[in-house]
């Protein structure tokens, strides 16, 4: 196709009387939209044979050929006779290859429009997440049979390299932001706690609400969500990008079990790892806390170390931490099983990545809101 | 090689091409002409720079010295210096088809043969539907085809799709990356059989990369090897004379022998 601007303007003129429609110039692509709308707004209607006298186009390609094989039909439609058209021996191969167009159907949504389309959405999205849950159900089974025959055969089955890699990846690469964050969740903590104390002369009490906010909820909660937004996606879209390139597939015909060697060690690494993370991000929290504490209300560290003795128990640390293996087993787990549902092209492996941040913030939170019923029934 | 013909009938030329990557030196002083309305069909061994010389003639990768120039317009060595509307109207008039089809997965296949009408037309939606429907048919894809994704598509169909994407805006020459590599015989001689009659019926030109010796006999006027960093180009007869050892075993070993049986008769 040429630019528009070197080429002959295409054109058209009906002679009713004659029962004649003489065409020319270039019927390119580059005219056609022009050229469909004056064809579409010609009225086609009338008696008797009409030629097509086609002898003087200067250029035709299919998108052309396609409009003019369209107005033949038109006029056949509208029950007028149309002898064979007269065009230049080049384009006699041309046209004879557009000739087999049918425009298909138009498309068709399944959905029907309105309340009703509504309706089939919210069954289908319903019926799909009752899929995916009964799926995911089947896989934490599977997952479970795996890991323990791994544990009963270590030395086998236990990839040891790749755990200590996960645990690079997931724990130490991740310091920095955690820290950095639970360092500022302290110190908003810590300042809106004052804030609202001062008025009551019980700034002291900004220590207990820092050490019990942080210790049994605020630390294991903003690192379970950070990890499962950095190495839950990241889980995702390595096993979904392997699966894009059939490397699972060919592991698979390896005889490699893809659970033992891809998904056991990020679920144990991580498991080890979540843990670990959430008691160095209480301590980064009070450290924060402290921070402000001596900035915004002249608290000492010792005054603050005293307090926070009293207002703390060895209990209140680990119940948050016992909470974090089990966040750390279902942010792998969620982030491997989504990798595995990964299709073979591109949009999938974001759209599933996507899917499994957002299920495993959301399960997070879920299971910290379980504990805390469970821990007030069992009086913790 | 055969008789030079009028300046104007040539649509690729190519003079002094050098490429490489780091200290590999895949062209070095390749010229090539290709002339309107020919299939020229360019072949070599594994590593031979095939894929790299199609990937410079369109500019995706830029070469080291050399110049290149596609219908009328130079490309050459500052592959950046050509303007971007000067290369995006050069871009309207090729039509590329890559080895594995290059669908956009996200797309149906009606929509994907649009991207490039509604990105340089101003066509409405309706015509635009049947432009598609032109080209599916051009192809040999039945007209349900248009709204299948092409993951849904058999390997044969996604090659057909794709080529209908690459003919959407009509273009002079056309592009071929191992059009018949992962078909099987029968798909491959009906592919062959339909990129003859396109370039008949639609008057290409042709550049086709290929391995497959059968799609040579089937289809290329022409045949450009690459041996030695460089090119030798003939017609089929010309390059079984040729003495290079590589075009010699191309030829004459015994799947050449066997595609090449059913010319003598």
């Amino acid at each position: 196709m040429e630019a528009a601007s070197d080429a002959p303007e295409a054109w058209f003129a009906l002679d009713r009387e004659k029962g004649r429609l003489t065409l020319g110039g270039a019927w390119i692509t580059a005219h056609s939209a022009r050229l469909d709308q004056a064809l579409r707004d010609e009225d086609w209607t009338g008696r008797g044979t009409l030629a097509i006298d086609a002898s003087k186009l200067e250029r035709l390609d299919s998108a052309g050929a396609w409009l003019l094989l369209r107005t033949q039909r038109a006029l056949e439609a509208a029950g007028r006779a149309v002898p064979p058209l007269e065009v230049p021996q080049a384009y006699a191969p041309l046209l004879k290859a557009v000739e087999g167009t049918r425009p298909g159907e138009p498309y068709v949504s399944r959905i029907p429009p309105g309340f009703r389309g509504r309706l089939y959405r919210i069954g289908r999205a319903t019926v799909h997440a009752g899929h995916q849950g009964w799926s995911i159900l089947g896989y934490l089974g599977r997952v479970t049979v795996e890991a323990g025959e791994a544990l009963v055969r270590p030395a086998r089955n236990l990839r040891i390299p790749a755990i200590f890699h996960q645990i690079e990846e997931t724990g130490i690469n991740a310091l920095p932001i955690v820290g950095l964050l639970a360092f500022l969740i302290g110190v908003v903590l810590a300042y809106q706690g004052a804030d609202q104390l001062k008025r009551f002369g019980a700034e002291i009490f900004t220590i207990n609400l820092l050490g019990v906010g942080v210790l049994r909820e605020i630390g294991g909660l903003i690192t379970a969500i950070i990890v499962a937004g950095r190495s839950g996606s990241a889980f995702t879209a390595h096993i979904g990008t392997m699966r894009v390139n059939e490397e699972i597939d060919a592991m698979q015909t390896m005889g490699l079990n893809t659970v033992e060697t891809l998904v056991l060690p990020r679920i144990i690494g991580l498991v080890i790892v979540l843990p670990l993370l959430t008691f160095y991000s209480d301590v980064m929290g009070l450290i924060g806390g402290a921070f402000m504490c001596y900035f915004q209300l002249g608290i000492t560290i010792h005054v603050f170390l005293r307090q926070l003795q009293d207002a703390v128990t060895l209990n209140t640390l680990l119940v948050g931490l016992v909470k974090a293996p089990v966040f750390a087993f279902v942010i792998a787990l969620v982030g491997c099983y989504e990798g595995f549902q990964v299709e073979r092209n591109a949009a999938s492996v974001g759209l599933l990545t996507t899917r499994a941040v957002v299920e495993g913030i959301f399960l997070v939170i879920v299971l910290d809101a379980a504990f805390s019923v469970m821990f007030s029934v069992l009086g913790v | 090689m055969a008789v030079e013909r009028g300046e104007d009938d040539v649509v690729i030329r190519i003079r002094g091409l050098v490429t490489g990557f780091g200290r590999k030196v895949i062209h070095d002083h390749l010229d090539l002409d290709v002339r309107r309305g020919e299939v020229l069909g360019v072949v070599g061994g594994s590593g031979s720079g095939k894929s790299v010389l199609l990937r410079a003639i369109i500019g995706l990768i830029a070469p080291r010295e050399g110049t290149i120039e596609v219908l009328g317009q130079m490309l050459g060595k500052a592959i950046g210096a050509v303007e971007d509307s000067r290369m995006r109207r050069l871009e309207m008039r090729w039509g590329v088809l890559f080895q594995e089809g290059a669908l956009f997965s996200s797309q149906t296949v009606a929509q994907n043969i649009q991207v490039p009408l509604r990105e340089y037309t101003d066509m409405s939606q309706a015509l635009m539907d049947e432009i598609a429907a032109v080209k599916l048919s051009l192809v040999g894809l039945p007209p349900d085809a248009a709204h299948k994704y092409p993951s849904e598509l058999s390997g044969g169909m996604k090659k057909r799709a794709a080529l209908a994407r690459a003919l959407a805006l009509d273009p002079e020459l056309l592009f071929l990356d191992e059009p018949t590599s992962g078909l099987d015989p029968i798909s491959a001689d009906g592919f062959d059989a339909l990129i003859k009659q396109l370039q008949q019926s639609l008057g290409l030109t042709v550049f086709m990369v290929t391995h497959d010796i059968d799609s040579l006999r089937a289809v290329a006027d022409r045949v450009a090897a690459l041996v030695n960093r460089t090119i030798v180009t003939g017609t089929i007869e010309e390059m079984r004379e040729n003495p290079d050892p590589w075009i010699q075993e191309y030829f004459s070993g015994t799947r050449g022998r066997a595609a090449l049986a059913g010319m003598e008769a």
